[in-house]
């Protein structure tokens, strides 16, 4: 039975657990404190014959500590949650080095644009496109850094990559970018959480972590589709790129706009 | 009603004396604010109980994920084909849940069951300053919450947007199939609006202009401070609903395209929107609460409230505050990250007032004279289930953290603790405390306390494993969680829930039998059964037309209790100095 944390698989999952577990354990201590107050005043202050309350109007002191305690962890907890968000999302902090991708989001299945040989993502326009698409199915190889294009092109999505502790919404008109790097190999899961309509709940992908001598192997395969689907990448899932998920991807379509 | 019988004359009341309205003058269009607020408790309750039953078929399909629902049989086959929730229709449960529950029970069994019942009683006024407005007020209610339940009936089904209405997806019918159901939730949601106004204007006027003599501000009792300040948040904050929801709505009907990118609009204009409102409303939703708890907590407790003038700046700077912490709802959503940080800085100090409230009520506690009284088992109910709710907020007002558990179960766990440990019980000791003064009769205190005790317990059992399943990364919103591998372990503790949650929800028929019972053949009320210090208790209960014989005056803060010397341990704000001596400060 696993009932806590998927297992972390990211770059980033590390500080960011760390980040709930600091949080968990001071509020933890609040939270015990304050309730066994309560529970002692409970019982203690309980009327009794001929017990007579107490006339205490307040205290500024006491006023004075119990804001400003509160007060310097909250703000302490604000300063140290600042550079570890400015790293993950900040533009300006995204690694150098890293490849790109695409993922265009629709009712309700996940487009993945891996570029080709080339190594780039063309903006579509390109006459020599050796770009290829999945459909949800996202391959990375493992201690690399991924640059992603997240747009959608119908309501608002949310990658969310339970594994990964990543989640970006993905707006229509938008152009929005995120940057992981997987750590471990292995297959995980890929949700929407963002509400998008009445497939949202199958609105699911998976997530590949492969060896780079796995990725290489893979990507093998993949040359024929990119040559046959040079054009329609990432506007269509391209017959063979998408033959694998077929079955799932043309109900989700069947089901869509309406 | 024993109203007529005693109303003495007085002058000034706008029916002095000898009562001769009509029965529907009365009792249904209603200018009194005490019948008006009467009429806000059955109908938010009735409210209250639909959002109940969403609620329990949201639970089975979870819990059950394409099992036939009991009852489900009854349902069209186009809905429920076989007594199973379709995924449209689960996705309406949900939506019409938070959107009933929200708008139209908790929302106004705070303003307006004790706006309306407790600000004029408290302050020593006859009546609010408009009392034409303020029926109209109730009646664009009742209006908007037909409008709100008739959209469950139409072709195509009530809006499935969620209560966010996240537009495209609420903008045009493209995306969810459902036409007249969205568009009659904007219509209701306008008309809600508007009903709000009405009520707050009312509210912030008659605070600021019909206190009895020597009701200063610093007099006030919290509960009608907290009031104030809620009409002052609801008069800036639903106008910029109705707004955003007016051009949702001809985004929807005439072809504008606000929100609909095709054409240029933005989608997170609608975000932007929606929260400037949304947040603000989420202190509209706690803050009357806030002053309930205050007012029985001090009673309860037979001691004054510790720091009466912190607790009044802690709600004015929550008040201010709420208005700019909107973002902290879109870390995620595309907005830009630096402006993300600001909203953490800004959330993270929201938090700091909320810990002063709690701090202050447990040094109202500290060394009293605890009578654990309905209505003040909830009101520490309340503390205790706030703390818990505000602690987990924390979670999500830190970026990254929020990053992994916005849009889970950690959310869903939050928002309950706070709208339902939170406001709800706060609810109950409102009702429980005042319900004799409404009616004249006093509520079984006995099946009170089985009420509170199987809530207090059914409730945690609930809405606690919850934060366990957004740490493990279940969605909100999802159809049928198996769905996911990660997911799949985690079904007995959704199985656990909902039976919780029925269960739950028939503990609230303990309540619902208590009232009906003491309508019927309730013993009758004493003056003052809390011997209380408000104004309110000084008049008969039911209060006449008009509330009091002649306009109070006003010699103490309201929370004037156990004061040393003192014959009784409470003295009434309206006793005259001379009969009791003043404690040296």
């Amino acid at each position: 039975m696993h009932w806590w944390f998927p297992a972390d698989a990211s770059s980033i999952g590390g500080k960011v657990d760390a980040l709930f577990y600091a949080i968990l354990y001071i509020t933890g201590a609040v939270f015990v404190l304050t309730e066994a107050t309560l529970l002692i005043f409970i019982v203690k202050y309980r009327h009794r014959q001929g017990r007579k309350a107490a006339y205490v109007e307040g205290s500024k002191k006491a006023e004075i500590i119990w804001t400003a305690i509160p007060a310097v962890i909250l703000v302490t907890l604000a300063l140290v949650s600042l550079p570890v968000w400015a790293k993950i999302k900040y533009y300006s902090h995204f690694p150098r080095d890293a490849s790109p991708l695409a993922i265009e989001a629709k009712q309700y299945q996940w487009n993945v644009t891996y570029p080709g040989p080339d190594g780039k993502i063309s903006s579509g326009n390109d006459s020599d496109d050796d770009d290829f698409m999945k459909v949800d199915s996202l391959y990375l190889v493992v201690n690399q850094n991924y640059v992603v294009d997240l747009t959608s092109r119908d309501v608002v999505h949310s990658f969310f990559v339970p594994a990964f502790r990543i989640k970006q919404d993905l707006v229509p008109g938008m152009d929005i970018k995120l940057w992981m790097r997987p750590t471990k190999t292995g297959r995980f899961e890929i949700a929407c959480a963002e509400l998008c309509g009445l497939g949202h709940y199958r609105m699911r992908g998976l997530v590949f972590v492969q060896t780079p001598r796995e990725h290489a192997e893979w990507l093998v395969g993949q040359g024929e589709a990119s040559a046959a689907d040079s054009v329609t990448a990432g506007l269509k899932p391209a017959p063979a790129a998408a033959a694998a998920p077929a079955a799932r991807g043309a109900t989700s379509r069947g089901k869509g706009a309406s | 009603m024993t109203a007529s019988a005693t109303a003495a004359p007085r002058g000034g009341a706008p029916h002095a004396g000898h009562d001769d309205r009509s029965f529907i003058r009365k009792y249904i269009a209603s200018t009194d604010h005490k019948i008006i607020g009467i009429q806000f408790l059955f109908v938010s309750l009735f409210f209250l109980l639909v959002g109940g039953l969403l609620a329990m078929g949201i639970r089975w399909q979870l819990g059950f994920p394409g099992q036939p629902m009991p009852l489900g049989g009854w349902l069209p086959s186009g809905v429920a084909p076989g007594g199973v929730v379709a995924p449209k229709m689960y996705i309406s449960l949900v939506t019409m849940h938070g959107t009933f529950m929200i708008f139209f029970a908790v929302m106004p069994l705070l303003v307006g069951v004790f706006a309306n019942y407790l600000i004029p009683l408290k302050i020593g006024a006859p009546d609010m300053a408009f009392p034409r407005l303020n029926m109209w007020s109730f009646w664009v209610f009742v209006l908007s919450g037909l409008v709100m339940l008739s959209s469950l009936f139409v072709l195509g089904g009530p809006a499935a947007a969620g209560w966010t209405a996240y537009a495209p997806l609420s903008a045009t019918p493209d995306y969810t199939g459902v036409h007249l159901g969205q568009q009659l939730w904007c219509v209701s949601i306008v008309l809600f609006g508007l009903s709000s106004l009405l009520g707050s204007v009312n509210y912030i006027t008659t605070v600021v202009n019909m206190r009895a003599p020597g009701m200063t501000w610093f007099r006030l009792p919290l509960s009608v401070w907290a009031l104030f300040i809620t009409a002052i948040l609801a008069i800036l904050a639903v106008p910029v609903l109705a707004g955003a929801v007016i051009m949702l709505l001809f985004d929807q009907t005439i072809g504008t395209h606000f929100y609909l990118p095709a054409a240029g609009g933005q989608p997170m204009m609608w975000q932007h929107l929606f929260w400037f409102f949304g947040h603000p409303e989420v202190y509209i939703l706690i803050l009357p609460a806030f002053g309930i708890v205050s007012d029985v907590i001090a009673n309860g407790s037979r001691k004054p409230i510790f720091g009466y003038a912190s607790m009044v700046y802690a709600m004015i700077s929550i008040a201010f505050l709420g208005f700019i912490v909107w973002g902290h709802h879109m870390f995620i959503s595309g907005m830009n990250p630096t402006l993300a940080s600001y909203f953490m800085v800004s959330t993270i100090v929201i938090a700091v007032p909320s810990a002063v409230k709690v701090f202050n009520w447990l040094a109202t506690m500290w060394r009293g004279d605890l009578h654990f009284t309905t209505p003040m088992l909830c009101a520490i109910a309340f503390v205790s289930m706030f703390i818990i709710g505000g602690l987990s907020g924390i979670f999500m007002a830190s970026t990254p953290v929020d990053m992994y558990i916005h849009g889970t179960y950690f959310i869903v766990a939050h928002i309950h603790y706070v709208l339902f440990g939170g406001s709800l019980f706060a609810v109950f000791a409102g009702i429980y405390f005042w319900f004799p003064k409404m009616f004249g009769k006093q509520l079984d205190e006995r099946w009170g306390k089985v009420h509170f005790a199987l809530t207090f317990i059914f409730y945690n059992l609930t809405f606690f494993p919850m934060h366990i399943l957004g740490v493990a990364g279940e969605m909100r919103r999802i159809y049928d969680p198996t769905a996911y591998a990660y997911l799949r372990p985690l079904q007995p503790i959704n199985v656990f829930i909902t039976i919780n949650a029925f269960l739950l929800f028939l503990s609230q028929f303990v309540f619902a039998g208590n009232v009906v019972r003491t309508l019927w053949k309730g013993r009758k009320a004493p003056l003052n059964p809390w011997r209380d210090n408000g104004l309110e208790w000084t008049t008969p209960s039911p209060p006449p037309h008009g509330n009091f014989a002649t306009i109070p005056t006003v010699y103490h803060g309201p929370y004037e209790y156990s004061v040393p010397g003192a014959a009784e341990d409470y003295t009434p704000v309206n006793q005259p100095p001379a009969a009791v001596p003043e404690p040296a400060r």
